[in-house]
């Protein structure tokens, strides 16, 4: 080992233990923004010295790969710059298939230039299933990207289509056992087939995939970028892609378990299972009316409350509503009414989600709550407020046994002394699903747009003086 | 070469570390998390940088070429939406 590798080496190590010490940081609020600066020192010296790697030649070759990082990050930078805080999800979602991309070129590369003389079984397989996982992690999260971002339309079914995805994915692995069975001699036509078939497989497997089930689905595919450029680590014989990759690919592992888990649903039937309808999705009967309220009334209600508890959901991204809801928030906490914010794990499109949007509009962090800390506090609270929230305050799933969303936990809304909805239409929620505590005794409805609605609450509150 | 169960025990103590390290996480840092470990596992750049470094044919260096802008695209965009969720984390008391 030359000089020169021992220091790459060395850059490599540090960089390892900058990406785990900054992942560790980046799972406290006190001390996340420090986290990620320290993983982009890790990143940046990595990259830099890779420079100087003895397997880089030629002048073309040092050409392509300035004007690519140039261009990619470029481009990343821009877009990762403008893109608005509600769009974040499909953001994630389209960079961690780049990723994925990245660790299926490295596998395609590998495979054509693999050498029948020195290639080892093992190697071969490693960078099959690497390229496996890579291409489907590439073009599922960019369908995944594409119906975020409103590219695409709901969800694509057609009969017997679990079979053929099966089909598809069974061919698939046939053709990575002949590539990795191969010897290193591998056959041109065989090699593109498979990656066309395994690009064709993520766009299948995510396509039938409704929207409420994103958030798990994107952190499914995180997991799986990380562990393609795991296997490219092991690959290219680079124990910074190794070390990085793996870690992600476990972390992301516990966060997609963690979030099935909050939405009381088996990673399986997210991935193979479509979401309401079907059996089950007989009309249930609704007792009692939806009761309508004018804002000046809803605002006399919260301005004279001791507590009131928002329970904002992806309604509130869709109408930007934060930023009115946290000046709705200031007022009364002015008038000395306690007001909190209760999250449910998968409100939005993400873990987290609406606590990224809060925060954007300057909502503290410590006035959020989490379902398990304040479920209980709803029987204390005079108002709740329901901005753009539906399934994850729905009775229903407490109730009745053959609903889709039965045994999910939900926030308890429906135990405060009153409730406001705050909802642009009638219509039911994602899953499709009536709520039953639109049409409870103690709920009124508050019809149109959050952030008008908000703004509406704020003219009548502060009309009170 | 790394030999193989030193890289099998690489792979289990990078997998213990990665479920270790984010199991204590508040739901309030799931999407910055995720955003930053997808950060993370943009250090495929490395990788693609040495493959395309290596590349002998012009196929080789078209699929190495989009691999580089795709990495580099992870990487820099991760880093990015990241650290502008992060920025927006305080507290009431005032203060980062």
């Amino acid at each position: 080992m030359g000089a020169v590798m021992t220091v790459i080496n060395i850059a490599y190590f540090i960089a390892a233990i900058l990406f785990i010490v900054g992942l560790k940081q980046m799972s406290s609020p006190t001390t996340a923004r420090r986290g990620i600066l320290w993983a982009g020192v890790g990143m940046v010296l990595a990259t830099v010295v890779t420079f100087a790697h003895p397997e880089l030649e030629g002048a073309v070759n040092y050409l392509l790969i300035v004007l690519g990082i140039a261009i990619g990050g470029g481009l990343a930078w821009w877009s990762g710059r403008k893109v608005a805080m509600t769009d974040m999800p499909q953001m994630i979602a389209l960079y961690n298939g780049m990723g994925g991309g990245a660790a299926a070129g490295i596998g395609a590369i590998y495979l054509l230039q693999a050498d029948p003389e020195t290639a080892s079984d093992v190697v071969l397989a490693i960078a099959v299933v690497g390229s496996l996982i890579g291409s489907v992690a590439f073009s599922g999260s960019m369908v995944a990207f594409a119906k975020l971002q409103g590219l695409m339309d709901k969800t694509v079914n057609f009969p017997a289509q679990q079979w053929v995805n099966l089909g598809v994915f069974v061919v698939t692995v046939l053709l990575g056992l002949s590539l990795a069975l191969s010897g290193g001699d591998v056959s041109g036509p065989v090699l593109l087939l498979f990656f066309v078939l395994a690009l064709a497989f993520g766009i299948m497997m995510t396509l039938p995939i409704g929207g409420a089930d994103m958030p798990v689905v994107i952190s499914l595919y995180n997991a799986l970028t990380g562990l393609a450029v795991g296997f490219k680590g092991f690959v290219l014989d680079n124990p910074a892609l190794m070390i990085a990759g793996v870690v992600v690919g476990a972390a992301g592992t516990l966060l997609t378990q963690l979030m099935a888990k909050a939405m009381n649903r088996k990673l399986s039937n997210v991935l193979f299972k479509q979401f309401g309808g079907g059996a089950g999705g007989a009309a249930e009967e609704v007792t009692g009316s939806l009761k309508p309220i004018e804002a000046p009334d809803a605002g006399i209600m919260m301005a004279f409350a001791n507590k009131v508890i928002i329970v904002p959901g992806y309604g509130m991204a869709v109408a930007q509503a934060q930023h009115k809801i946290w000046e709705l928030t200031q007022l009364l906490i002015q008038r000395d009414v306690a007001v909190k914010f209760a999250i449910h794990p998968v409100a939005g499109r993400m873990p987290g989600h609406m606590n990224v949007l809060l925060a954007e509009a300057g909502v503290p962090y410590d006035i959020i709550y989490d379902l398990d800390e304040i479920n209980n506090e709803f029987k204390t609270a005079d108002v709740a407020v329901v901005i753009g929230a539906n399934d994850v305050v729905n009775p229903i799933a407490r109730t009745d046994p053959d609903s889709p969303i039965y045994g999910m936990p939900i926030l308890n809304a429906d135990e405060a002394h009153n409730v406001i909805v705050i909802k642009r239409g009638r219509g039911a929620g994602f899953s499709g699903i009536e709520n039953h505590l639109f049409y409870a005794d103690n709920t009124r409805m508050l019809y149109g747009d959050g952030q008008k609605a908000a703004s509406e609450l704020i003219a009548a509150i502060k009309e009170l003086g | 070469m790394i030999e193989g169960f030193v890289a099998l025990y690489i792979f289990m103590l990078a997998a213990f570390t990665g479920y270790e390290v984010i199991s204590k996480v508040p739901v309030i840092l799931h999407t910055p998390l995720m955003s930053g470990s997808n950060f993370i596992h943009g250090i495929v750049l490395v990788g693609t940088m040495v493959a395309l470094g290596h590349a002998a044919t012009p196929l080789e260096q078209l699929i190495g070429f989009v691999a580089v802008i795709l990495a580099a695209g992870n990487a820099v965009g991760g880093y990015v939406v990241t650290e502008r969720m992060l920025e927006m984390f305080k507290t009431s008391r005032g203060g980062k």
